[in-house]
């Protein structure tokens, strides 16, 4: 199953979350399942017309991903997703 | 005096209270991130929130006991589709502005966004609906520009105490707007403004209002520091003055406040020009009329006179009752318990400061 890691700085709006196991297969239905494991989270890393935000970096096995619109990058059965903030601005 | 200043700031919001030791921070919340704007319901005490987190996006909080305790309740959102232009997706970028419905419309709360959405709620904030009848106006995705921000952004809105359908708004760059009827319909109310900064300085839409205010005393009677000049209307924005100073400092900037008490009394906080944002000569003044803009007097006791940088932004001048205060870019604080006539420092090491607002 898919593993999700986030970014330590996500810590202060969720100070529960952690290292998630996720059942589905794409990464939208992941976020989804994300969502509702932490409340109100999709909506700091996804803009409300499901777009990932312009400062949030999401990568799948190490490989940051390309559609950052409708989040159609492949994840494989172990793969590890991990969502991090871009350092814009040094 | 009971008075609070909440303040917004790049770093958080702060609320400095006035007690037998003076101005005392009571309150600071969202440590470290930017506030755009703050703001004290005045019907029910409620303190709220607009964030702008640089990764996580819009948020908006509330409290019901003075920041003791937060809510995040969901931020005002485009709905799926929606454009700001041809294949640009609109989503909301910037909280400017809060105001509360008034005492017929317990309910209701307005919000002005960036890229130009106006939202309201129904059910005391708890949600927020955009308030489409103004966004599918057809002057917006033709005649609305970005000014200071990227995209247009309505950072205005005055809800008339005698008739709480009764709405005008300011939006950079478009201009004041007006509703009848709780923002079902909307006309354009830029009459008499310059757009210098563009071909036709008398086009109808495409204005920059700074700031928009009314006279509590007179709603009729509208200021407005615009991006080309001061302006003031006394008919209910149908048609707009010019007051600046020709010769004076009193002409460009982004703040503007109107007397509790008297609809031609109002403070400008200057800057030198919009090519060159900064503190006029190096000195700090605000300029006061006590005429309605015939004459303009220049208030600077106790405000720094040299070496000075700072300016005020469009919701960082504040008064009530004798009180009057401002904020700057350069985290400087100063109140005045006289209008204006001296002024104290209350603090020089704050953040940003985005918004000042005088509440119980």
């Amino acid at each position: 199953m898919p593993t999700v890691r986030f970014t330590y700085a996500l810590k202060r709006f969720f100070p529960a979350i952690r290292d998630t196991t996720a059942s589905s297969g794409t990464l939208p239905d992941i976020l989804r399942e994300m969502e509702g494991a932490y409340p109100g989270l999709q909506s700091y890393i996804l803009d409300e017309q499901g777009n990932l935000r312009k400062h949030v970096n999401i990568f799948i096995d190490g490989e940051l991903i390309t559609d950052r619109l409708h989040l159609s990058d492949g994840c494989k059965e172990n793969s590890e997703i991990y969502i991090m903030q871009a350092l814009s601005g040094g | 005096m009971d008075l609070t200043m909440l303040l917004g700031t790049r770093k958080g919001l702060i609320s400095y209270r006035n007690n037998h030791a003076g101005w005392t921070v009571e309150n600071l919340s969202f440590e470290g991130q930017p506030v755009s704007i703050a703001y004290a319901d005045p019907r029910t005490g409620t303190w709220w929130a607009g964030l702008d987190h640089g990764h996580w996006g819009v948020k908006l909080h509330r409290s019901m006991d003075r920041g003791a305790h937060w809510e995040e309740i969901p931020a005002p959102a485009y709905p799926q589709g929606e454009e700001i232009k041809e294949g640009i997706p609109a989503t909301t970028r910037y909280i400017w502005a809060i105001a509360h419905g008034g005492d017929t419309h317990r309910s209701r709360l307005w919000l002005g966004t960036d890229p130009g959405g106006l939202f309201r709620s129904h059910d005391g904030g708890a949600s927020f609906q955009l308030v489409e009848s103004l966004w599918n106006h057809p002057s917006r995705k033709t005649g609305w520009l970005g000014g200071g921000r990227d995209q247009p952004g309505i950072h205005s809105i005055v809800v008339d105490p005698r008739n709480e359908d009764h709405i005008h708004i300011g939006i950079s760059c478009a201009g004041i707007f007006e509703t009848s009827d709780g923002g079902n319909h909307w006309e354009i109310r830029n009459n008499g403004l310059r757009a210098e900064f563009l071909p036709d300085p008398e086009t109808g839409v495409g204005h920059d209002p700074h700031i928009l205010v009314a006279a509590p005393s007179d709603p009729d009677t509208l200021w407005q520091q615009n991006h080309c000049g001061i302006f003031r209307s006394g008919d209910g924005a149908r048609s707009w003055q010019e007051v600046s100073q020709k010769e004076g400092p009193a002409r460009f900037g982004f703040a503007i406040a109107v007397a509790g008490d008297d609809p031609d009394q109002a403070w400008v906080a200057p800057a030198r020009s919009d090519g060159n944002r900064i503190a006029i000569n190096g000195g700090l003044c605000i300029c006061r009329t006590d005429n309605g803009g015939k004459t303009w007097k220049e208030l600077r006791k106790g405000l720094p006179q040299q070496n000075c940088f700072d300016i005020v932004y469009r919701h960082a001048l504040a008064t009530s009752g004798d009180a009057l205060a401002f904020g700057t870019t350069t985290g400087n604080l100063f109140f005045s318990a006289n209008r204006g006539e001296s002024w104290e420092t209350i603090n020089n090491y704050l953040p940003m400061i985005y918004s000042l607002q005088f509440t119980n």
